[in-house]
């Protein structure tokens, strides 16, 4: 396994290579240096000189990828793509183009999107399937199709219709938690309860439709019946058999997002006012801060990775049929 | 079964936890939607939200409305301007008096005060500041016992686990001295720092481009220090036109007469920054922990900044060292009865903090504002007419629901403009020819900005007559200021000319019912905005419509900013949309956005139009440097009347700014040229806290129907589970 988990990590560098160049070509195809730092100086009164400034004090001065310029080496490593990347491979995120320290502003900023996205996650997952194992349970029957029909109408429904509605309801009508906001320690529980309930009901339909749909293939197997012939009860059957045997395709899609909780959720943060990872990255793009916007997808990427590898693993865990080579 | 049936005892156990909780005399928070801490409530405390995080602090560098909303409050220029009374008027702060300056002529020689502009080769200002102010607490100016500084010279381990400035256990104060001003300004000058101001200044001020290059040079020639440029002690560097004069008077002097330089006097840009803050921020290992002095002010302002967390909220803290400061005692006629004199000679500032939330969408800002936790507000389109309804007379007034809240309307006119511009560089619509003008006055005519107010600014704007907005020196109401190109005037009201007006100089300027004699082709033209989405598309649609009335064909090329921004610098624009807002109250600010050699393309200025005409280009020099006065106003009726003639601009309109303020907010008068506008304000935080309580009780019983809604619907399925469990399997 240690072998597989190496041999997947190597295969990591490439794609990560892959994603900064993206990343990179993507940025500049939009922007260029000269477009960061007249915006970053603002509309009024900047001069070329104060631009030139700008890009040597941020280090946007070289060429992009190529310094036709530079004697030797320096050709490739005297270059924006190079001096903005190495540093990245090795986490070490440097400072935005505002001068902030990016890891630092990451670690603070993580706890509130955790706050939001944990309990979302892990309350969410459970209340999916056990929806879903009650409607495999009435299977046929009039709640069945009830709960069939709610979930589809539940995922046509836009994330922001929740957002805005669950506001105006909640916080507005009934004015039971506060509309926006966020604080820290207990305090925080106010203003995460609505995001989090939001969070969860939003997803109830779509996850509830997949999840029944992987209930209902392991229903009608051979060691369910049998399990009912020993005597079991029905939410024996379908807690303990039904759902471990289901595992594997729900542990696909539910693994590989753990580690990408903490970057956050962009609608929820700018709707909610909480200073989280979503809202880091959504204020990044708009003030077209590359260091930050750069180190986001970075990170994005290599934590999308670990979920695929998190993700292996975890099916040796359940199904010990699966060996990983 | 028994797993249900735990299940079931576990939920009921829940809800009677709930029931209790509910059911407490007194619930968990005062108020269940309060989105402060307990302890602040009933505090002397304004709430104020922001929707984009201030880019810099840094008094050389801010320049937009949103950080000198925060650094106004800080730092202290040397004047300021009086709170209540228009037009606006400069006053000391710091200065003891507004300083006249000492003309000299080429040879040095004293000249009198009204000697014609063309010999004063130089003014100096002479400024002489109140003695007794102190520097808010800071641990840049924290000493030992002995005197030496304390976080001067810091070492890796000292840093070591600091990344605030709260790490510093130890602050200290001193007394504000002229040097400090004096260094600012060569902070202003310092290459690096990147000023806005460099571009204005470096004209102006003797010896400020000199400077720059001395210190530009010293900071590439001396080595790296961690990595980074060396300090440069900016003290150490003499700079010929700015001289320290005393421990309280320093001197400025400027190239020629330039009255306008004491309104850039009254902004943060020449606010005092004492060397002390620059050297402990530029010490090694202190940028890389976030300790700069773009996060961090260091002022004599009534307030300090205590968190700076753009992510969430800054707070402003009275500076417990502040200056006295006192409430003007004089204001217009109209102020005593506003109430705004009641507090005239009263010690500022009122407000003891002031908290900036973050508020990213408009819908929780305005929401929080109903429910009284946010003693301002603006007016969002979508809250419009929830808000605002219109009398008989066409006046602005609060509906009844907003007037029963105690809430009360603030109207304005900024000092600004929004304008349809064309590019006179353009073969097409530019150009001094008859044939352009005449298209120029058709398209002018036909683009109906009192339609476009109505529509997109639910009326909040004045149509514009000329670059210069009401409140600026030069500006005429009524029809005496009306572009007779385009409006009429009726019964003493100004009216835009008919649509047939316009058809006839279309034809005339040779494009008959928008087609090109010469060609035959019908005109094509191009607008261009950095305007996307949905919400631009109404706004493109009434746009072509407006063209449409000529028979005009026009193509919108709508891109993002920084394509705009660079069709503009090439001057491959037709026609774009632009806006100005004043620095200063003085017309010069606006008629320089059509002075010639300010031209966009050719020098980089802030003439997008590129217009350049000889006899404008000469008043404008003529007009710049005189004092107000029937003179002055003579050359800027000729100056605008030559931009009415050739319509370079589309005049467009003067935004009104319409302000919601609570009950017990106290002391509101729009100012636009004031910024440091807080200390004036006083909350009743009583009325405040009764209000919150009445709107904010919690409506309880819908969870109660909710929980009802959830038994009812899980009855049955239990009821059907019962019954499956107790049949056979078999």
């Amino acid at each position: 396994m240690i072998r597989y988990i190496i041999r997947r990590l190597l295969y990591a560098i490439p794609i990560l290579v892959g994603v900064n160049v993206l990343t990179f070509a993507l940025f500049f195809f939009v922007n260029t240096p000269n477009d960061m730092a007249r915006f970053h100086l603002g509309i009024k009164r900047v001069t070329p000189q104060a631009i030139t400034e700008w890009k040597i004090e941020h280090g946007y001065n070289d060429p992009l990828f190529y310094n036709a310029r530079a004697p030797g080496i320096d050709k490739l490593t005297r270059t924006i793509f190079f001096q903005h990347s190495v540093k990245l491979l090795v986490f070490d995120f440097g400072q935005s183009d505002s001068g902030r320290d990016i890891g630092y502003d990451i670690r603070q900023r993580m706890w509130p999107s955790l706050a939001i996205q944990v309990p979302t996650f892990v309350v969410g997952l459970a209340v999916y399937i056990s929806v879903a194992l009650m409607t495999v349970f009435f299977r046929g029957t009039y709640l069945d199709l009830g709960g069939v029909i709610l979930a589809v109408v539940m995922m046509s429904i836009s994330m922001l219709f929740y957002v805005i509605g669950g506001q105006y309801l909640f916080s507005k009508v009934l004015r039971l938690v506060p509309i926006s906001g966020y604080d820290t320690g207990l305090s925080a529980f106010k203003f995460v309860v609505l995001p989090v309930v939001l969070g969860i009901v939003s997803g109830i339909g779509a996850s509830m439709r997949l999840y029944r749909t992987f209930f209902l293939e392991e229903a009608p197997r051979d060691y369910v019946r049998t399990a009912r012939a020993k005597g079991l009860s029905e939410i024996r059957v379908l807690f303990r058999h039904v759902l471990k045997n289901a595992m594997i395709p729900i542990l696909t899609g539910v693994v590989v997002v753990i580690p990408t909780l903490f970057i956050g959720g962009l609608i929820m943060e700018s709707f909610f006012g909480i200073p989280g990872l979503g809202a880091y990255t959504i204020d990044a793009v708009r003030s077209q801060d590359f260091g930050i916007v750069h180190a986001m997808v970075y990170l994005g990427a290599v934590l999308y990775i670990v979920g695929l590898i998190m993700t292996d693993l975890a099916y040796t865990l359940v199904d010990p049929r699966v060996r990983l080579e | 079964m028994n797993i249900l049936a735990g299940r079931l005892r576990r939920m009921a156990a829940l809800l009677g936890l709930f029931t209790l909780l509910l059911a407490r005399p007194q619930p968990l928070w005062a108020q269940w939607n309060d989105p402060y801490p307990q302890r602040d409530s009933g505090r002397n405390i304004l709430y104020a939200a922001f929707t984009e995080r201030p880019k810099r602090l840094d008094p050389a560098q801010a320049y937009s409305s949103d950080e000198y909303t925060i650094i106004s409050q800080i730092y202290e220029p040397p004047f300021e301007y009086q709170y209540l009374l228009r037009p606006y008027t400069l006053v000391p702060l710091t200065a003891r008096a507004i300083p006249k300056p000492v003309y000299l002529d080429s040879k040095g020689r004293r000249l009198p005060a009204d000697a014609p502009a063309d010999r004063i080769a130089y003014s100096v200002y002479t400024i002489h500041i109140r003695h007794g102010i102190l520097y808010q607490p800071s641990p840049c100016f924290a000493r030992n016992a002995s005197g030496q500084y304390l976080y001067q010279s810091l070492t890796a381990a000292q840093l070591r686990g600091i990344r605030t400035l709260s790490g510093f256990r130890h602050t200290g104060t001193r007394e504000l001295v002229a040097a400090d001003y004096v260094y600012e300004i060569k902070r202003l000058a310092s290459p690096w720092v990147q000023s806005p101001l460099f571009s204005v200044l470096r004209h102006y001020i003797v010896g400020f481009k000199r400077f720059a290059r001395t210190v530009g040079h010293l900071r590439a020639t001396l080595p790296r220090v961690d990595g980074r440029p060396p300090y440069i002690d900016l003290a150490q560097v003499p700079m010929v036109g700015v001289k320290v004069l005393g421990r309280y008077t320093y001197s400025i002097e400027v190239r020629g007469k330039y009255p306008q330089f004491l309104y850039w006097m009254a902004m943060p840009f020449f606010a005092p920054m004492p060397p002390e803050a620059a050297h402990f921020f530029s010490q090694p290992g202190m940028a890389r922990r976030d300790l700069t002095l773009d996060w961090y002010a260091v002022g004599t302002g009534p307030y300090m900044l205590t968190v700076n967390n753009p992510a969430r909220e800054m707070v402003l803290q009275r500076n417990p060292n502040y200056h006295p400061d006192f409430y003007p005692r004089r204001g217009d006629s109209s102020d005593v009865k506003d109430g705004l004199l009641k507090d005239a000679g009263m010690r500022l500032p009122f407000i003891n903090r002031v908290v900036f939330i973050r508020e990213r969408e408009t819908i929780p800002y305005w929401d929080k504002f109903m429910q009284g936790y946010y003693d301002e507000s603006g007016v969002s389109a979508e809250s419009f007419n929830q808000v605002v309804q219109y009398s008989p007379g066409g006046q602005a007034q609060l509906t009844p629901a907003m007037r029963a809240r105690g809430i009360r309307l603030v109207t304005s006119t900024a000092p600004s403009i929004m304008y349809y511009g064309f590019n006179m560089l353009d073969p097409v619509v530019g150009g001094y020819s008859r044939r352009s003008r005449l298209l120029r006055r058709a398209i002018s005519i036909a683009i109906n900005t009192r339609q476009y107010i109505l529509i997109f600014r639910n009326g909040r704007g004045i149509p514009a007559q000329s670059p210069l907005p009401p409140g600026i020196f030069g500006y005429q109401p009524g029809c005496a200021g009306r572009d007779p190109y385009v409006y009429d005037c009726v019964d003493g009201r100004i009216r835009r000319k008919p649509i047939a007006v316009a058809r006839r100089l279309l034809a005339e300027a040779g494009y008959p019912d928008g087609r090109d004699q010469r060609t035959g082709k019908p005109l094509l033209l191009y607008y261009d905005t950095p305007e996307t989405g949905p919400e631009a598309k109404a706004n493109m649609d009434w746009m072509r419509k407006q063209f449409r009335k000529l028979n005009i064909q026009l193509v919108i090329r709508s891109t993002d900013y920084n394509r705009f921004q660079q069709k503009m610098r090439q001057g491959e624009e037709q026609i774009f949309s632009w806006g100005w807002n004043a620095d200063y109250p003085d017309p010069e600010d606006f008629l320089m956005l059509l002075y010639g050699p300010n031209s966009e393309v050719k020098f980089n200025g802030e003439n997008s139009a590129n217009y350049n005409d000889p006899e404008f280009n000469r008043l404008f020099n003529e007009m710049r440097n005189m004092n107000n006065g029937p003179a002055r106003a003579a050359i800027i009726r000729r100056m605008v009347s030559l931009v009415q003639r050739d319509a370079p601009w589309v005049w467009g309109y003067y935004p009104v700014s319409y302000l919601l303020r609570q009950a017990w907010v106290h002391n509101v008068k729009p100012n636009y040229m004031a910024t440091n506008n807080l200390k004036y304000l006083r909350l009743d935080p009583a009325l405040r806290a009764r209000d919150r309580k009445a709107w904010n009780r919690p409506v309880v019983w819908p969870l109660w129907v909710i929980a009802a809604l959830l038994v009812a619907v899980m009855l049955p399925a239990v009821l059907v589970y019962r019954q499956k469990e107790r049949k056979s399997p078999l």
